[in-house]
C-alpha cells in the first residue's frame, strides 16, 4: 500500500512529459519503454494513455487499428501499475502490444479483416498472446489486414485501406500493414503480424520498421487464424532489432497445442545482439540482384552491403536458381491450404450469417458469397481447383516437390554463408490502386520473401535508406532454420552503424 | 432364370474407448448434455489446432494386430473435404493414402462352413457431430465431434447378408476382445457402409453397387442386404441396369432410397494435413504393443477346451463373449472341477442372465463366490439340491455359500449313523411302497431315496442313504 501510494505521488503525467527530454512516451521504443517502468520513471497507464492519444490524433485519417479498446487497455494498464508495486516482475509488464486481427486474444473480435468473422469475440488466447500476457504485456487494440492475410498492400481490408505514415497516398504494404503503419507512425510501442509470404517483412519494410519472420514453428501457431498452415508464422513489428529480439525471446518455444512448433531450447537472442559483423560470411543471392529492382531500392541495398562489409563481414555471392519458381509454388500451396483453412467460415457457429438462406447448402453459399471479399474468393477458387481430382498430381504434388528443391538452394547457400542479404521487396511502397488490376503485378512483389516461408527458414527487414521520394527501403537478411540469432546480429549490427531506424514519418497532413 | 452372385464389401466406423477425443482433451463421455463437452479445437474454431490423441492411435494399431494387419511403420493424416453442417471445419481429418494398418482378415462360420473375409485397410479418423432434427428448425450437438473413430474396410468378399452378418458378429467380438471399443450399437459404436452388387453366375467382372450408408443395427444390415439383392436382381433380370449410387436405408418402411449418384458424388480434395505431423512408428513399439495384445476368441476356445479339458461346445460358448470368458476363467482357477463350474455357468449362470437381461459384468455373484459354491458340491458339503438353493440366496441377498450352509444349517448329512435313523423310519412308515419296491417296481425305490431327503430336509447324502436302504431292502 505505501509503496502504491508513493508511486503515485512522484510520477503524474506533467511528470512523464519532462521524463525523456520532452519525448513523447509514444514513440520510445519498447526497450526504452521497459527500462523507464522499470526504473519507475512513468507508469503503464502513462505509455498506454500516450499511444491512445497518439491514436486519437493520427489515427482517423491512417486507419492502422481496426479495433481500439482505451478503457480496457488503460484498466490492464492500471492493474500492472498496482501489480509492479505489489512486487510483481515481468518482461513486458505494463508494456502496451497492438496486435494484428488474425491473432485470437479472449474476449477480443478477431475479424481477420473480414465481414465474415463480424461480430466474433475470440474465446482464447493464441499461445504467443498467452505468453506476454504471462509476462504483463498489455493488449490495446487490433491492427488491420488484407482480408485473411492474402495481400500484399491491406487494400484487401473489408474495413478500409490503411494510409503509409511515409505518404498517405501510398499503401503501407501487407499483409500486415496495420501493424507496419502504427508501429512506424509512433501509435503503438511495438506490433504483432503473422507472415506466410512476406506479410511482415514487406510491410515493414514499406513502413521503415523492423520485421521478423521466425523460422517455421519457432513461435507456435495455436490461435494464428489460419491462412495457409505449412507457412504461416507470427512475427514481430518493432521499431529496432533489439526489441523484435526481446519479443521473439517470449514467444519462442515449442507448445504442445501445435505439432507443428519446434521444441529446441530457446537461446538468449539480445545476448546474440552483442557481436559485430566480424567473421561473418554474408552471402548475396545473384539470381536477386538482376533487373526489375527499383533504383533506389538497388542502391540503398547495395550501400547496406557495403556498410555490413565495413563492419567486418566478408561478402560471397550465393546461388538460389530454384527462387524464380518461388511464386508459381506459393500461389498452389497457400490456396490449397486455404481453400480447406477457410471452409470453416459458413455461417453456423460465429460470426456473419447470411439471411434468407433455405437450407444448409444455401446458407454457406450466401454467407460466403457475401461474406468473402474478391481476394479471398480468387484464393479459394484457386486452391480449390489445384486439389481437384485429376489436378492434384500436376500442381500440389509438383507444387511440394519443387518447394523441396527451393529448401535445398538454401541449404546449399547456408553451407557457404552465414546469412543472405537482399531486398525485401523489388519496389518501395506504391499508390493505391497501382498493383489492384493486375493480381501477378502484385503477386511478384513477394518474389524475395515468399523463398524464405516456402523453405521454413527466417528472415528480417530492417530499413536502410530511402528512395528519393522519401519512402523507406528494407533489406533483409535470411537465416538458415533456427538461425534467428545470425540475423539479428547482422541487423544489430547493422542498425548500431545507421540512423535510419531513427528516422520517423511527419505527422501526415 | 438367370442365377446371380453376391458380393458385398463393408466399411466399420468404430468409436474407440479413448478418454479424450482424437485431437483436443475433451471427454469422450456419452449422454452429456448437448454441446458441454466442446472446445475451440472440436468446434472449428478460427486459429485452433489439432493434436493426435496417441492413445487413439495405439488402439487402433491394437486392433490391427488382432485382425492380423500390417502396421504402416509411417502413416500419415490426411484433410478430406466436404460442406455438411456436422463437420465443424468442414473438413475431416483422416487418413487417405497411408493408413494405419493393412492387410489382415476375419475369420467366420456359416452353415459349418469356414471362410476368411479380407481387411484392406484400418485408418483413423475423427467422428462428426450429431445433428437433431425439430419440427421448424434443426440443432448440432457438437459432444460426439471429434470422438476418435477407426474405420475398418473389408475386401468385397462376402456372398451373402448372411456372411456380412457373422463378419460383423465376429469382427465386434474381436474388437470387445482387444478392448479398443465398447462397440455399443444404442450408442453408435459401431456404424457402417454396405457397398453390395450383384452379377450373373459366370460373370467374372463385379457389378455396379450400391452404397448404402451409415447403418447402425446389424439387423438393419441383415435386412437392407435382403431388400437390396431383390431390388437388384429384380432390375438386372428385367434388363435394367444398375447405376452406382448411395442410397439410404429406412427401417420403417424397410426399403432403400436414392441419395445420390455418382455424376454428383463428392470431389473429397483430399490433401495431406498441414497442422499434423506423420505418425511414425518403430518396430520396437508395434511389438511392445503386439506384446500386450489379449487372445484371440478362437485361440482361447482352443486354450479352454485344452486347459480345463472342457468339451468343444463349452469352450466356444465360454469364449462367446470376453466377459464372460473372463468370469469363467477365475471361476475356474478358484475350483478343483472347472467342468463343474462350466455346468453352472451355461446353465444357471446364463440362465439368470436372460432372465434378468443383463450382462456378466452385471450378475451380483462374483466369480470366486461361485467357485466356492462348487467346491462345496464337489466335497459333497452340500448336495445338488441345496446348491441351487444356496445359488439362489446368493443371488438375492449376496453373501458366500460356505456361511450361507453354516448359518441355515444346509450341510449334507453323510453320517452314516444319522442317516439310518431317518432310513429305518421310512422303512418302518412305508410298507406298502417296499411291497411295490420288492415286486419289481423301479420307481418305489426312488420315492423311498426321495422320503428319506425329505425328512432329512434335504440334507442327507442322496448317495448314501441310497445305498444304505438297498443294503437294508435286500437283507
Ligand atoms: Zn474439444
Amino acid at each position: 500500500m505505501v509503496r502504491r501510494q508513493r508511486v503515485k505521488s512522484r510520477y503524474s503525467i506533467i511528470e512523464v512529459f519532462v521524463i525523456g527530454k520532452g519525448k513523447m512516451l509514444n514513440t520510445l521504443t519498447l526497450s526504452a519503454v521497459v527500462g523507464k517502468l522499470e526504473r519507475l520513471e512513468c507508469r503503464s497507464q502513462d505509455v498506454v494513455q500516450s499511444v491512445l492519444d497518439a491514436i486519437r490524433l493520427k489515427d482517423d485519417r491512417l486507419h492502422g487499428y481496426l479495433t481500439v479498446d482505451a478503457e480496457e487497455a488503460l484498466r490492464q494498464a492500471k492493474a500492472t501499475d498496482e501489480a509492479r508495486a505489489a512486487g510483481r516482475t515481468g518482461r513486458l509488464l505494463g508494456v502496451p502490444i497492438a496486435i494484428k486481427d488474425v491473432l485470437n486474444v479472449k474476449g477480443q473480435p478477431c475479424t481477420c479483416g473480414s465481414k465474415i468473422l463480424k461480430g466474433y469475440i475470440s474465446p482464447y488466447d493464441a499461445t504467443a498472446i498467452a505468453r506476454l500476457r504471462v509476462e504483463g504485456a498489455v493488449f490495446l487494440g487490433r491492427t488491420n489486414m488484407d482480408e485473411f492475410a492474402m495481400g500484399s498492400s491491406t487494400e484487401n481490408s473489408a474495413y478500409g485501406v490503411t494510409r503509409n505514415p511515409w505518404n498517405p497516398d501510398c499503401v503501407p504494404g501487407g499483409s500486415s500493414g496495420g501493424s507496419a503503419a502504427v508501429v512506424a507512425a509512433d501509435e503503438a510501442i511495438a506490433a504483432l503480424g503473422s507472415d506466410t509470404g512476406g506479410s511482415v517483412r514487406q510491410p515493414a519494410s514499406f513502413c521503415g520498421c523492423v520485421g521478423l519472420k521466425p523460422t517455421y514453428g519457432r513461435i507456435s501457431r495455436y490461435g494464428l487464424t489460419a491462412y495457409a498452415s505449412s507457412l504461416d508464422q507470427i512475427g514481430p513489428m518493432t521499431k529496432t532489432v533489439a526489441d523484435a529480439a526481446l519479443l521473439l525471446q517470449v514467444m519462442a518455444g515449442g507448445d504442445p497445442a501445435d505439432s507443428s512448433s519446434l521444441s529446441v531450447p530457446v537461446p538468449d537472442y539480445t545476448a546474440a545482439l552483442q557481436k559485430d559483423l566480424k567473421g561473418m560470411t554474408l552471402g548475396l543471392p545473384r539470381e536477386y540482384f538482376v533487373g526489375g529492382l527499383h533504383v533506389d531500392v538497388e542502391r540503398r541495398v547495395q550501400e547496406a552491403i557495403e556498410v555490413c562489409r565495413g563492419l567486418g563481414a566478408r561478402i560471397v555471392e550465393v546461388a538460389l536458381p530454384r527462387s524464380r519458381e518461388a511464386i508459381a509454388t506459393y500461389y498452389i500451396i497457400a490456396p490449397a491450404e486455404a481453400s480447406a483453412n477457410l471452409s470453416r467460415f459458413d455461417g453456423v457457429r460465429y460470426g456473419f450469417r447470411a439471411a434468407g438462406a433455405e437450407d444448409p447448402i444455401d446458407l454457406y453459399k450466401k454467407t460466403r458469397a457475401q461474406g468473402f471479399g474478391p481476394e479471398v474468393k480468387r484464393r479459394i477458387i484457386l486452391g480449390t481447383y489445384v486439389l481437384s481430382s485429376g489436378y492434384y498430381d500436376a500442381f500440389y504434388l509438383r507444387a511440394q516437390k519443387v518447394r523441396t528443391l527451393i529448401r535445398r538452394d538454401f541449404e546449399e547457400a547456408f553451407k557457404v554463408c552465414d546469412a543472405i542479404l537482399s531486398p525485401v521487396a523489388p519496389t518501395p511502397a506504391y499508390r493505391f490502386g497501382e498493383n489492384t488490376a493486375d493480381p501477378l503485378q502484385m503477386y511478384l512483389g513477394d518474389i524475395f520473401t515468399v523463398p524464405v516461408n516456402l523453405a521454413g527458414i527466417c528472415g528480417l527487414s530492417v530499413p536502410c535508406g530511402f528512395t528519393a521520394d522519401k519512402l523507406p527501403v528494407g533489406l533483409q537478411v535470411v537465416g538458415p532454420a533456427l538461425g534467428e540469432e545470425a540475423i539479428l546480429r547482422v541487423g544489430h549490427a547493422y542498425e548500431q552503424a545507421t540512423q535510419w531506424h531513427q528516422q520517423r514519418p511527419g505527422s501526415p497532413s | 432364370m438367370t442365377a446371380y452372385r453376391v458380393t458385398i464389401g463393408l466399411e466399420v466406423h468404430v468409436q474407440l474407448k479413448t478418454q479424450s477425443k482424437m485431437f483436443c482433451a475433451c471427454s469422450t463421455d456419452f449422454g452429456q448434455s448437448p454441446n458441454t463437452q466442446v472446445c475451440p479445437v472440436c468446434l472449428g474454431y478460427p486459429g485452433s489446432l489439432p493434436v493426435m490423441n496417441r492413445a487413439a492411435i495405439r488402439l487402433t494399431v491394437m486392433s490391427g494386430l488382432m485382425l492380423g494387419c500390417r502396421i504402416n511403420p509411417t502413416s500419415k493424416f490426411d484433410r478430406k473435404n466436404y460442406f455438411y453442417p456436422d463437420m465443424p471445419k468442414n473438413y475431416q481429418i483422416t487418413q487417405c493414402d497411408k493408413p494405419l494398418c493393412l492387410g489382415g482378415g476375419v475369420d467366420i462360420e456359416v452353415d459349418g462352413k469356414s471362410r476368411r473375409i479380407g481387411i484392406t485397410r484400418i485408418h483413423q479418423e475423427e467422428d462428426v457431430a450429431k445433428n437433431l432434427h425439430y419440427a421448424k428448425w434443426s440443432g448440432i450437438d457438437y459432444n460426439r465431434a471429434g470422438v476418435p473413430l477407426m474405420e475398418i474396410v473389408s475386401e468385397p468378399d462376402m456372398e451373402s447378408p448372411e456372411e456380412a452378418m457373422a463378419y460383423l458378429l465376429a469382427l465386434r467380438q474381436i474388437l470387445l476382445y482387444a478392448g479398443v471399443s465398447d462397440c455399443n450399437l444404442e450408442e453408435g459404436n459401431m456404424r457402417c457402409d454396405v457397398n453390395i452388387s450383384i452379377r450373373p453366375e459366370g460373370q467374372k467382372e463385379l457389378g455396379t453397387k450400391a452404397e448404402i450408408k451409415n447403418m447402425n443395427t446389424f439387423k438393419g444390415v441383415f435386412a437392407a442386404l435382403q431388400y437390396e439383392i431383390a431390388r437388384q436382381t429384380e432390375v438386372v433380370s428385367s434388363g435394367g441396369r444398375i447405376v452406382q449410387e448411395t442410397r439410404r436405408w429406412d427401417a420403417d418402411s424397410g426399403q432403400t432410397f436414392s441419395m445420390r449418384t455418382k455424376e454428383d458424388a463428392h470431389d473429397y480434395r483430399y490433401f495431406p494435413e498441414p497442422d499434423l505431423m506423420p505418425v511414425a512408428l518403430p518396430d520396437v513399439l508395434v511389438a511392445e504393443w503386439a506384446a500386450s495384445l489379449p487372445e484371440l476368441p478362437a485361440q482361447r476356445r482352443e486354450r479352454f477346451a485344452r486347459e480345463y479339458g472342457l468339451p468343444e461346445y463349452d469352450a466356444r460358448v465360454l469364449a462367446a463373449d470376453k466377459a464372460v470368458g473372463d468370469y469363467f476363467e477365475i471361476a475356474a482357477r478358484g475350483s478343483p472341477n472347472p467342468k463343474a463350474v462350466s455346468n453352472w455357468m451355461m446353465s444357471d449362470v446364463m440362465r439368470t442372465l436372460s432372465e434378468k437381461d443383463i450382462s456378466i459384468t452385471a450378475f451380483t455373484i462374483p466369480p470366486d463366490a461361485l467357485a466356492e459354491l462348487v467346491g462345496l458340491t464337489e466335497a459333497k458339503a452340500i448336495n445338488s439340491n441345496t446348491a441351487r438353493e444356496v445359488f439362489s440366496i446368493m443371488l438375492t441377498e449376496g453373501g458366500r455359500a460356505g456361511e450361507i450352509v453354516a448359518a441355515r444349517g444346509l450341510a449334507q448329512v453323510s453320517d452314516a449313523g444319522a442317516i439310518e435313523k431317518v432310513v429305518d423310519q421310512v422303512i418302518a412308515e412305508n410298507a406298502k411302497v417296499i411291497e411295490d419296491f420288492r415286486s419289481g417296481k423301479a420307481a418305489a425305490f426312488k420315492f423311498l431315496v426321495g422320503q428319506v431327503m425329505r425328512l432329512s430336509k434335504g440334507k442327507a447324502n442322496p448317495q448314501i442313504a441310497g445305498e444304505m436302504l438297498q443294503r437294508k431292502l435286500s437283507n
